[in-house]
């Protein structure tokens, strides 16, 4: 028993930083409010209410974690090989626009292979878009945090023209027809729009958790991100596994794309996404770079998305003080002092 | 400086230490790797502060110190590795921080070099003020440190180990260069660890072992076993036991190799050489005579031309990661760059370099066997003595001598065919150097053939069954260790 | 019908200039970061930011060279802010530069909406007046256009012929020999990372008051990033980055006369600025080695 309490401990003691570092954002946060003329207490109870309150509050947080955290798990994989893959967005947007194609252009499908397949396009258009910033690092020293940045425009432009020209949908929305109903991820908690992709990426997140840990892909990843120059002497053949790692990094936030468009759109609007990618840089950060931290985090940032949606709607404080949010738990959790500092409190405490 | 103490997490560098040190007197302060000379002279020049104790500088105590205040002071510091700006001029590098300007606000660099070119003739230190001092060879850019010290005015100079990268010609010339100090009246204090030169030119000797003071003693009132004595505290095992061995069949062959350095110029220009099982080959020769090109030829790293073969198979077009498995290891020279990974434990790094091979790889080579790999670890850190809390914490927080440990428990078990040994004992203490050095001489005794490069010449002395000097590119002679000494060595790593 | 002489003519060397001058300031600011140290990719966020504070101080104000100031202000603040975490917290660069933006869009855009009522966009200031010099591409430009011939051959002064920029480099290449020479290298990492704010806030300030007028959601569009480019291409030199957003504005110009035409789908065009932004990554990022490896500078 003693045990176990020691270790439930141990692992608080471990997470208290970035605890600490949300709290924090939320009280600088609440300085905001307070100084544009709202109030904190209201905000925060209503995004609290919105969040949790109900069924259709929880689906919808889960709803909103589910594509932040493929970006997450995406930007975490890239992370843990060194690189800066801050092109998630634009990972998205392509794997979206794939999905959806394979959504429409194929009738007749039966759900068991259509789903795969659209699934399948995403993380392979995703893969793409991560492919050509590793091509580029690796074959022209190129800095990916510009390539991966310039990218999410040209995905933003490429997707925008496709949904306005060529497979715009009568009507003044810019967005495709339906996709096929053998595409559709099923819904799994109704009347919510909660669907099948969140069991996908928690699957995915304790994949990709033991993957790092237990194969020698994983070990190689690792390697090459704490010390490139080490790795190379080792044998390991580091061009290779920095670009397999933004392919896939670049893949699963594909996923999330179309996750996106099989399980809650069922179609590609413009738009559709209000910033997951950089919604998943926070969470990795948040989750102290770990997959199942990202997991938690992303529903936190889920509640706050979806309850900030109903914290807008009820006491009129602008939705970007979501934004606001995220980059200060950004700012307090980059600080590293913070976590030094309890670190050594830690210590002490211990030894009392 | 009286009642210094300095800590670090987990180890006193400096433990209640007084130093007094003359006007116009070279000072020596002999202690081995770790003993806290640097850590001392880094707080007397103010880049580091003292938990304790305080510094008396021409009978005036020193408050709020720092580098600026104790170069206001007349001090002035050479470090080991070089504070110089590689893009930037001799004259840039000696005037940063106290340039000369006109109009008050542009650099004058016309009077930057004629202030260098004057200061040059007045110490006899000959140095090219519009040089690049990444283009200098090191003997140069040591006058260019010491110069810049005596712009600013220094009356006492700090060299810490200014002697680890000259040749013995260079020695000499620096030599000169501090008597000539000596008598225009400044005074300098001469860190080291190298018995012979401390005597060679200080006066007198303060030994530091393991942090604190074992006493001050005049230089002609000493000799190399009452210091080294003093330094350890114990007779020093100067020799290793080595007992005649056959060499046997050729192991690692190379013709003509030829390679560039990382500026495009040629740094190895057609090395020929050869080692036996059973042989330890040394390679004698100053840093930067293409050693480390050579090494990373050797492992794959570097592009180069010529052949390389291990028992007669040509590998020179095989891959890092081939030759490895072919059986080449390698205790690097910088464990940072080339050996572990700070942030791996001590069994990932056990494993790196073999995680895909059997028996750490359970099914298709790609998932961790985690029971094999413990197995394996815990029997390495047995065998090899590795001081660790378990084999999971991270190598970063181990001492340098059991990092080492960890290299070699890696590369030993390997089985290799052909042991590459950069600089293995650089940096550790005395108990650890032995440990290596033995540790070399038990692998060649079962076989291995060792290609072993070292800047410290006792060291290839010691070991090595033949020994082969490397100067600008190529190899210019090969001896058996019987047949040479020191002097000639000497002579030939300075390209005589 | 559309020649081209519709596209190619006097006005689009102007628009050229133009369109150069946030590009400019920013990649300026770049490389007074890069040159002492750190990496800077939060200038986006920093241009952003306070192209918003001077479009709120000429609204709140009249004036709108207060406006400028403001974004001076704006800019170095958010400098600050990247010194105080990367110098002093030691943090990752990227990660509070990547912050920094992400703090910008959001904050930019509430405050918008709280004073303006609409996240999009700002009401309609008073902008800069342009200075009327009867020639031909270089007259006729708002006081900002000449501030970056000023700010690109100072900084090249600044940087080489000054004992200041002589410290910044040695800070940013050496940072140990530079504490050596009794410089104190994070006075100057400070003052380097602010004054990157600062010229990013003037590259802001002329986006939104020098050029719309007004302030709309995410008007920087990625300059910040194409302004790194411009420094990696010109090698962290002053001269060669303003060479570099030369051509950068050009495409930027370009795009917009293209955009008016009509003559392809806007999304193709308004994609130009980034494909070139990587075509001149690949052409151009091979032998050049930058000015200090960024790692954080310890002192005990």
């Amino acid at each position: 028993m003693e045990q176990l309490l020691g270790k439930l401990v141990f692992e608080i003691q471990r997470v208290l930083p970035q605890i600490i570092a949300i709290l924090t954002a939320f009280l600088a946060g609440a300085v905001v409010l307070l100084a544009t003329g709202y109030s904190p207490l209201n905000a925060y109870s209503a995004m609290i209410r919105g969040a949790f309150g109900d069924v259709f509050g929880i689906g919808q947080t889960l709803t909103q974690a589910s594509p932040i955290l493929f970006t997450a798990l995406a930007f975490l994989f890239a992370f843990k090989c060194g690189l800066f893959n801050i092109g998630t967005e634009g990972q998205l947007l392509m794997g979206a626009f794939a999905t959806a194609l394979v959504g429409i252009s194929f009738h007749g499908l039966p759900a068991f292979i259509h789903i795969p397949v659209a699934l399948l396009a995403g993380a392979f258009a995703g893969g793409l878009w991560g492919f050509i910033p590793a091509i580029l690092k690796t074959r022209f020293r190129a800095h990916e945090v510009i390539t991966t940045m310039m990218l999410n425009y040209i995905a933003l432009y490429l997707t925008g023209y496709m949904v306005n020209y060529p497979y715009k949908a009568p009507g003044w929305v810019s967005q495709t027809v339906p996709i096929e109903k053998s595409a559709e991820l099923p819904r799994i908690l109704q009347p919510t729009q909660l669907s099948a992709s969140i069991v996908i990426v928690v699957l995915l997140a304790v994949i990709m958790q033991y993957i790092l840990r237990r194969t020698t892909l994983g070990y190689q990843v690792r390697a090459v991100g704490s010390n490139l120059s080490v790795a190379e002497s080792s044998g390991i053949n580091t061009r290779r596994v920095m670009i397999l790692s933004l392919v896939l990094s670049g893949a699963i936030a594909g996923l999330g794309g179309s996750g996106e468009i099989m399980g809650v759109h069922r179609r590609f609007i413009e738009g559709f996404s209000p910033g997951y990618g950089w919604d998943g840089l926070a969470v990795a950060l948040v989750g102290g770079l770990h997959p199942i931290g990202a997991l938690l985090a992303a529903v936190l940032f889920g509640a706050i998305r979806s309850g900030g949606m109903v914290m807008t709607r009820t006491t009129g404080v602008p939705l970007d003080l979501i934004n606001v949010l995220q980059s200060l738990v950004i700012f307090f959790v980059a600080v590293p002092m913070l976590a030094r500092f309890l670190k050594r409190r830690e210590f002490k405490w211990r030894l009392s | 400086m009286e009642g210094i103490t300095k800590t670090f997490p987990g180890v006193i560098a400096n433990d209640n230490i007084d130093l007094a040190i003359e006007e116009a007197e070279i000072h020596g302060l002999l202690g081995e790797n770790g003993a806290g000379k640097t850590v001392l002279m880094s707080i007397l020049y103010g880049l580091l502060h003292p938990d304790t104790g305080k510094i008396i500088i021409r009978g005036k105590e020193v408050e709020n110190y720092n580098p600026a205040k104790a170069i206001r002071l007349g001090l002035g510091m050479v470090h080991q590795s070089f504070m110089l700006i590689p893009s930037f001029t001799v004259a840039e590098n000696i005037t940063l921080g106290i340039e000369p300007t006109k109009r008050k606000f542009l650099l004058n660099g016309n009077k930057m070099v004629e202030d260098v070119k004057d200061m040059s003739v007045r110490y006899k230190l000959n140095v090219d003020p519009e040089a690049r001092v990444d283009t200098l060879p090191v003997g140069v850019q040591q006058r260019v440190e010491i110069l810049k010290a005596l712009y600013r005015g220094a009356d006492i100079l700090i060299l810490d180990e200014p002697t680890s990268v000259l040749i013995p010609s260079e020695v000499e010339e620096l030599f000169k260069a501090l008597h000539a100090l000596k008598s225009q009246g400044k005074t300098v204090i001469f860190i080291s660890h190298k018995l012979k030169e401390i005597l060679a030119i200080c006066d007198r000797v303060t030994v530091l072992k393991r942090g604190s003071v074992v006493g001050t003693v005049r230089a002609h009132d000493t000799d190399m076993e009452k210091l080294a004595m003093m330094m350890v505290g114990r007779k020093v095992v100067l020799t290793i036991e080595k007992k005649g061995i056959e060499s046997g069949k050729s192991v690692l062959k190379i013709e003509n190799l030829r390679a560039l350095n990382d500026r495009g110029l040629p740094a190895l220009r057609g090395v020929d050489l050869e080692i036996h099982e059973s042989e330890i080959l040394g390679i004698a020769g100053v840093e930067g005579n293409g050693q480390t090109e050579l090494i990373e030829a050797l492992m794959g790293l570097r592009k180069a031309e010529g052949r390389v073969f291990i028992d007669d198979d040509d590998i020179s077009d095989l891959s890092t990661e081939k030759r490895i498995k072919i059986g080449i290891a390698h205790v690097p020279e910088d464990r940072q760059k080339r050996g572990l990974i700070g942030d791996f434990s001590v069994s990932e790094n056990l494993i790196l370099g073999s995680q895909d091979t059997p028996p750490f790889v359970k099914r298709l080579r790609t998932i961790l066997d985690v029971k094999q790999i413990s197995t394996f670890s815990r029997d390495a850190i047995n065998d090899f003595s590795i001081k660790t809390p378990s084999e999971d914490t991270p190598v970063q927080h181990l001492s340098g001598g059991t990092q080492q440990r960890v290299v070699l428990a890696r590369e030993f078990r390997r089985k290799p065919k052909l042991i590459i040994a950069s600089q293995p004992t650089r940096g550790l203490d005395v108990g650890a150097t032995e440990y290596v050095r033995k540790g070399l001489v038990e692998m060649r005794d079962r076989g291995c053939a060792i290609l072993l490069i070292s800047a410290d010449l006792d060291e290839i002395l010691m070991l090595s069954d033949k020994i082969a000097v490397i100067y600008e590119g190529r190899i210019v002679a090969i001896k058996p260790v019987e047949e040479t000494n020191e002097q000639e060595l000497g002579l030939l790593m300075g390209g005589g | 019908m559309a020649t081209l002489l519709d596209i190619i003519n006097v006005g689009l060397f102007a628009a050229t200039l133009r369109m150069a001058t946030p590009i400019a300031f920013a990649s300026l600011g770049g490389i007074f970061s890069e040159r002492a140290g750190i990496i800077n990719v939060g200038l986006e966020g920093m241009m952003l930011t306070s192209a918003f504070a001077g479009v709120v101080v000429s609204y709140f104000t009249g004036n709108p060279w207060l406006g400028v100031f403001a974004s001076m202000i704006a800019g170095g603040l958010l400098g600050l802010l990247h010194a105080l975490l990367t110098v002093k917290f030691r943090g990752d660069q990227i990660v509070s530069g990547t912050g920094i933006n992400i703090f910008a869009m959001g904050f930019t855009a509430y405050m918008c909406q709280i004073i303006y009522g609409s996240r999009g966009a700002s009401a309609s200031v008073k902008g800069l007046d342009v200075i009327p010099i009867p020639l031909p591409i270089i007259g006729n430009h708002t006081p900002l256009v000449y501030f970056m011939f000023a700010a690109a051959i100072l900084s090249h002064i600044v940087l080489f012929k000054t004992p200041i920029g002589l410290r910044i480099r040695a800070v940013g290449e050496r940072p140990a020999a530079a504490d050596t020479a009794g410089i104190d290298v994070y006075r100057i990492k400070y003052i380097c990372v602010t004054v990157s704010g600062m010229l990013a806030g003037l590259g802001g300030a002329f986006l939104s008051l020098g050029h719309l007028n007004l302030f709309a959601w995410g008007m920087t569009g990625g300059r910040g990033f194409i302004a790194l480019a411009a420094m990696i291409f010109g090698s962290w030199m002053p001269l060669g980055a303003f060479g570099a957003s030369l051509l950068f504005g050009f495409a930027d110009a370009f795009q917009m006369r293209l955009q008016a035409l009509g003559l392809l789908p806007p999304q193709f065009i308004l994609a130009i600025p980034y494909i070139l932004t990587i075509a001149v990554l690949l052409g151009f990022a091979r032998k050049v080695t930058p000015p200090s490896d960024y790692k954080p500078y310890l002192k005990e």
